[in-house]
């Protein structure tokens, strides 16, 4: 296959279009410029102003090779051999309650999962708390109790944690953070580098439940739309059972802010690929695509806390999916997309006409505080 | 994504290309889609790439957010650092660049900037900060100006001190009219704006087939609506008619949304000219808030800077959202300008012929043939 971006034409118009295009490609691989004087919301969103203010502040401030895998979790050698991986996350997602879960299942799923799309067995978890001045303690109760409930169905314990409380203002309710650490099976080897030209992108489920749940349960926008539920779950079953089912899995990576679109986007940069999607093969209940376009937003771009996407081997592909499908979380699973030589670093769509389009990084936040 | 409806079927889209094909034969046929809606859609769904080659969709002045010039969003700016103020907008008016920099900079710098869905959501802020004033920051055409003007009924109905409207509402059918007039303009025909003609009617593009010999068709939103839309205008041509024909009839009326119209002849009316982004002042084509509502008129209440500002040099917006040029042919596109760092302002809504061109186009005919042909994954 020649590169679609740089194959020669003889139509001079096109061949114009086709060196502006390059350029364009050359620009975009160049490293996120950091050029803002002030932190904005857009610098939290997951996209690529996010993606700038991590290189250039933190992974410039702590660089370690560790650090630079930029994934979910960090994967550590023990000095016996044994892997652990490491993971942190913090949650402020307002409403704190929403259709489908709390702040507390979150805190718990979002750091599970991402132990658990690191390859490795989720086992302890830390929790610090983050609350203003005037938050009731029997609502505090109640989210503690659903992080208990979301730990033990995770199969992991709250082993540490911390509390601060801060001057009422100086914060909006109540947030949480967690860490951690998960046992890595001895050979199980993943990474984006292990990704290969024609392997299959599958999904665990339907794109975009959590963002919308909680964007609609603000209340501003005035839909209706009780069918809309946070998909917020553990994913370490779905995981086991996936990696059971095609030990060749290459890479895994939970679908959380920035959605489907952006996870993409990050593997075909750091794999140096292509990856083309198949729209028509999207799952995306009805309400939410409804909803979606109502506003204007992309579900592909949209959060979820339940939901991973896994690169297989072409031939284990339908076993992926099958392994899935039999777990009660996983039975909208599909292939969604494959793995191309090129053009690298790209993500693009095919439309269910047979027209295509490119799926860049989410710019901008549509949505704030889903997480 | 399972598209079960029926605006958007696949099967049928086919079909309809197919005889968009079979009508093109071998000539080239420029259009324009006036709307940004409709650029959105053609991007999002790829459509430029399943029409055949000499089909050509120009991409058209009806973005709302890109046809405000930079001196209106630095007085945006002004008004939304004034202390007290609570300054309200639709969220694509937030990253567009004045010379200061955009409102989500205002907002990073300590002022209080909201966006919102509904001039109304702005309404009951001020219902809810009586000790703020608020500034509802009013864009877009005839589609968005009847929902200020009810803003605004209601907002005199109950007696409300603390709010006020910023109003930047253009109206489409001058910039069209500056478009047929370009000396260098050449298009075969108009995809004409969809919501906007819900509350204007069809009436008033009969100067441009009369006037000009242009066929216009009113085109609705949906991927099936466009292909249709190019499909009556090429049956037009080829039956050797020149009028306007409505595809987008299951929404859009002949004489428009008569009490949507009355509504915005009591609160607005025409300013003698207005400065459009690229375009330059033209004549009699926005709306200003009339005396009888001037309580509630931010121009009249704050004494804004009102300063000019030239578009930068390198900026080429004007030639794009006249169709002269294509996005990919500006001079900054997708190396200075690009959606995280717009310059112009094409390239900050998505609805703007740059960003979508950037964000979903980017990608020339083989590759997409290419993709678009890639077997079932």
């Amino acid at each position: 296959m020649t590169s679609p971006v740089t194959s020669a034409s003889t139509n001079s118009h096109v061949g114009r279009e086709d060196r502006m295009l390059l350029k364009i490609e050359e620009f975009r691989k160049r490293r996120p410029r950091l050029i803002d004087e002030l932190i904005t919301l857009a610098h939290g969103a997951g996209g690529k102003s996010s993606a700038a203010l991590t290189d250039n502040v933190f992974v410039e401030a702590f660089r370690n090779p560790e650090l630079e895998q930029l994934g979910d979790g960090a994967v550590l050698a023990l000095p016996s051999g044994e892997r652990l991986a490491f993971s942190t996350d913090s949650f402020v997602v307002q409403p704190i309650e929403f259709p489908g879960g709390t702040i507390g299942h979150l805190a718990v799923h979002g750091t599970v999962n991402d132990l658990a799309v690191s390859g490795a067995v989720p086992q302890w978890l830390s929790a610090a708390f983050v609350i203003e001045e005037g938050f009731a303690i029997s609502r505090l109760r109640s989210i503690v109790a659903d992080m208990r409930q979301a730990a033990d169905a995770a199969g992991v314990q709250i082993v540490t944690g911390d509390t601060k409380v801060v001057a009422k203002g100086a914060a909006d309710g109540l947030y949480i953070s967690t860490a951690g650490v998960g046992v890595v099976p001895a050979g199980r080897q993943l990474g984006a580098d292990l990704v290969e030209a024609g392997d299959r992108l599958v999904l665990s489920g339907a794109l975009g439940d959590h963002g919308m749940a909680v964007m609609l349960a603000r209340g501003d926008l005035a839909i209706d739309a009780d069918e809309i539920v946070s998909d917020t779950a553990p994913v370490h079953e779905m995981v086991a059972a996936l990696l059971t089912a095609a030990p060749g899995t290459r890479w895994m990576r939970d679908a959380t802010r920035g959605g489907l679109g952006t996870v993409c986007n990050e593997l075909a940069q750091t794999a140096g690929i292509g990856v083309i999607l198949d729209e028509a093969a999207l799952p995306v209940h009805p309400q939410v695509l409804g909803a979606c376009d109502m506003l204007g937003i992309d579900p592909i771009y949209v959060a979820n806390e339940g939901k991973f996407v896994a690169v297989v081997p072409e031939e284990q592909a339908e076993a992926a999916v099958a392994a899935l499908r039999a777990h009660p979380l996983g039975v909208e699973a599909v292939v969604v997309g494959q793995v191309v030589p090129e053009p690298p670093g790209m993500v693009a769509l095919r439309t269910p006409f047979g027209g295509s389009r490119i799926v860049d990084m989410l710019v901008g936040d549509p949505l704030p505080r889903i997480c | 994504m399972k598209f079960v409806d029926e605006f958007r079927d696949p099967a049928a889209a086919r079909a309809l290309v197919k005889s968009i094909t079979q009508l093109a034969g071998e000539d080239e046929f420029k259009f324009m889609e006036v709307c940004g809606g409709h650029t959105h859609t053609i991007y999002r769904h790829g459509l430029e790439h399943i029409l055949p080659p000499g089909i050509e969709l120009v991409h058209g002045p009806g973005c709302p957010v890109c046809v405000i010039p930079m001196g209106r969003v630095d007085d945006a700016m002004w008004l939304a650092e004034q202390p007290d103020v609570i300054f309200t907008t639709f969220g694509d008016m937030m990253r567009v660049p004045g010379s200061r920099g955009s409102l989500l900079d205002a907002k990073a710098r300590g002022a209080d900037v909201r966006f919102v869905y509904s001039p109304l959501d702005a309404l009951k802020i001020a219902g809810d900060n009586p000790g703020k004033h608020v500034v509802f920051f009013a864009v877009g055409f005839e589609t968005t100006a009847p929902s200020t003007a009810v803003t605004l009924v209601r907002a005199k109905q109950l007696g409300v001190q603390n709010f006020s409207v910023f109003c930047n509402h253009v109206t489409i059918v001058p910039p069209i009219r500056a478009i047929l007039e370009s000396p260098d303009l050449r298009l075969h025909g108009f995809l004409g704006p969809g919501h906007v003609s819900t509350v204007v009617g069809t009436r008033p593009y009969r100067f441009v087939p009369e006037t000009y010999g242009k066929p216009l068709v009113v085109a609705g939103f949906e991927p099936l609506d466009i292909l249709a839309t190019v499909h009556m205008l090429l049956q037009q041509i080829r039956d050797g008619r020149c009028e306007v024909e409505n595809q987008y009839g299951r929404v859009v009326r002949e004489e428009g949304n008569v009490q949507a119209l009355k509504l915005l002849g009591e609160t607005m009316e025409l300013r003698p000219h207005f400065e459009w982004r690229g375009l330059g002042f033209i004549s009699q084509s926005a709306l200003k808030i009339n005396g009888a509502y001037a309580d509630f008129d931010a121009e009249e209440r704050f004494s804004m800077p009102g300063v000019r500002v030239a578009d930068p040099k390198a900026c080429q917006c004007g030639e794009v959202l006249k169709g002269v040029i294509k996005p990919w042919e500006c001079k900054v596109f997708g190396t200075a300008c690009t959606p995280e760092t717009p310059i112009g302002t094409c390239m900050v809504s998505p609805e703007g012929a740059c960003a979508a061109y950037y964000n979903f186009g980017r990608m020339h005919r083989e590759a997409a043939d290419m993709i678009g042909q890639t077997a079932g994954v």
